[in-house]
């Protein structure tokens, strides 16, 4: 064997190596979570508010953080989305003359989800302070909004993009107005990937820490107005591990594991729509 | 007169929904433009009083007396992104070249999920891990090795977590860029009679050299600004590290840790924004850079 062959077989078995490495260290997180959450996860958990003496190892569970995390995720995405749809399609439809335009656009998009949320975070927390607010649902929904809008933009954008623009030309040669083009058939025809994208960004904001820590404050309640402080899961992980108190630490590991699950059943949802997707578009 | 009506309530609709577009376009444009006054004008005030080098290379940290030294976490955060990268680039240069040149659809039909589900999961998830994990493994096995004793809180800790992070970000990166390299250069080296790898060596690699590069910055603008995870780890002590071992306390983890008593504190929010003012510009000029090379390079091909 010469040297040549040496060396690249010296390669293929570092490469086999790392993307073993890669594997196994995923396997690994989901592994430890599971092992070191799962024993402490029960109904109590899922089902009740923090009782007196909680964060002393007393009876509860972090229902207020799981329907804060939803309240908010769910909010920003919408919101996202009521503003990152119209946006991306604007973009693909209205923008198709102005090519500079757009790449300057995604350009701008794709620095802003570079932004750390932290960043984000901070700059909720002096646009709140500028508008007198309190910590609360709604400044926190609005952090999460901006954080996720440029995702969100560029997620739907990448999917519109595979329309074949066949598409657009014989819609407007039917006589259809931009508008129609753009809801009826853009997006009907990429209603799947859209949805991936919503999916991808809800991910995003159930799963972001720094930015709804400087704007949503912390609550044993589960908030009944959009001005209320409001708890969220990833915060409630990180404030019950800091605790010396063993019972509780041992809370947030079973808190990881509501996390972990709830981001597992998202990628696995977003994966069957891929799969449908790519199975059902038409083929030009 | 009733098809009149139709076609007018359809020019309306069209023109609502325009209008409805424009208005989303232009609040996500002042998006970046409201960042940057809002952040400028809050740490303005510190700005006022010391200039920004001072402030920047003094490790004096004291804020009840006014004294605002970053120093210490600028440091940190360096340490703890470029350990992080070390580890991570070699992980992910292999790792994309199996993956692109060699590999069989299977093994890529296992590893995109695998790939998917690392990005996607919370940064919180990977502190917990760290703490569960490579924090013992740290202080039980690296430290006694070095023949020095840690808690596991430290600078390596952070990076380790870290440049698990980072990998399938640039990873889905490096990926892209490979499987964009025109499969012609290969087959012309390969027909030349080049084995696979010097064909990789010489002609994948040499054409992917921007691309690989800018990755890399991206991949270390996200480890600069990583948050949650970082600071479980990393140990949070003010103080200049001076070994891999030592506890840091990177820019954002600072932020973070203290924006509770920012208000009570005079200047202290100046400060800390200041520092989310730190963050944002080095993550813009580490990303727009990058993103220019990656574009640049394509032009050429």
């Amino acid at each position: 064997m010469n040297r040549r062959k040496a060396e690249e077989l010296f390669f293929r078995v570092l490469m086999f190596l790392s993307t073993t490495i890669i594997l196994l260290v995923l396997c690994h997180i989901i592994y430890s979570i599971l092992a070191a959450g799962l024993p402490h996860l029960n109904w109590d958990m899922v089902s009740k508010v923090p009782e007196g003496g909680y964060y002393f190892g007393k009876g509860g569970g972090i229902l207020n953080a799981i329907v804060g995390s939803l309240y908010v995720a769910v909010g920003a995405t919408s919101l996202a989305f009521a503003i990152g749809l119209p946006l991306a399609l604007f973009m693909n439809i209205h923008l198709t003359k102005w090519k500079k335009l757009v790449n300057g656009i995604r350009f701008l998009m794709d620095l802003l989800c570079g932004i750390p949320s932290i960043v984000y975070g901070a700059f909720g927390f002096t646009l709140m302070i500028f508008f007198g607010l309190r910590t609360s649902l709604l400044a926190g929904i609005i952090t999460v909004t901006v954080f996720i809008v440029p995702i969100m933009i560029r997620a739907i954008d990448e999917v519109l993009m595979t329309i074949p623009r066949g598409l657009f030309e014989s819609a407007l040669s039917l006589g259809s107005t931009k508008s129609e083009i753009s809801y009826r058939v853009f997006f009907k025809q990429s209603i799947a990937g859209i949805i991936t994208a919503m999916l991808l960004s809800f991910g995003r904001a159930i799963g972001d820490a720094a930015s709804v820590l400087l704007t949503t404050g912390y609550t044993d309640y589960i908030p009944t107005s959009l001005n209320q402080p409001t708890a969220t899961l990833p915060l409630a992980i990180f404030f019950q591990l800091s605790s010396p108190i063993l019972e509780v630490r041992q809370r947030a590991y079973a808190s990881a594991v509501i996390l972990i699950a709830i981001i597992l059943f998202i990628s696995l949802l977003a994966r069957i729509l891929t799969y449908s997707y790519k199975k059902n578009k038409i083929n030009y | 007169m009733k098809f009149r009506a139709f076609e007018i309530s359809r020019k309306l609709r069209n023109s609502i929904h325009t209008g409805w577009m424009i208005a989303c376009l232009s609040v996500v444009l002042l998006i970046p433009l409201f960042l940057t006054a809002g952040l400028a004008i809050k740490s303005f005030p510190l700005l006022h009083q010391h200039p920004l080098l001072s402030l920047i290379f003094s490790s004096n940290w004291k804020p009840l007396s006014g004294e605002f030294g970053f120093y210490p976490f600028i440091v940190s955060s360096v340490w703890v992104t470029i350990f992080a990268l070390l580890i991570s680039i070699p992980i992910c240069l292999l790792t994309s070249i199996h993956l692109t040149q060699y590999a069989k659809k299977w093994v890529l039909k296992i590893m995109q999920p695998v790939i998917d589900i690392l990005a996607g999961i919370p940064s919180v998830i990977y502190g917990v891990w760290g703490i569960l994990v490579v924090i013992p493994f740290i202080s039980n096995h690296i430290a006694p090795m070095l023949g020095k004793s840690s808690s596991g809180y430290s600078i390596l800790a952070g990076a380790i977590v870290l440049s698990i992070m980072v990998i399938p970000f640039v990873l889905n990166i490096l990926i892209e860029l490979f499987n964009n390299i025109p499969v012609e250069l290969s087959e012309a080296s390969l027909s030349l009679g080049a084995t696979r790898w010097q064909t990789i060596k010489y002609v994948v690699l040499k054409k992917g050299l921007p691309g690989i590069i800018s990755s890399f910055g991206l991949g270390m603008s996200r480890a600069f600004g990583e948050t949650i995870a970082v600071l479980m780890v990393v140990g949070n002590v003010a103080k200049v590290p001076t070994g891999i071992l030592q506890p840091g306390y990177p820019l954002p983890a600072l932020i973070a840790n203290n924006y509770g008593e920012m208000m009570s504190i005079p200047q202290y929010d100046a400060a800390l924004m200041l520092s989310a003012f730190i963050l944002f510009v080095v993550v813009l000029f580490f990303n727009a850079g990058s993103r220019i090379l990656i574009i640049r390079s394509g032009k050429h091909n």
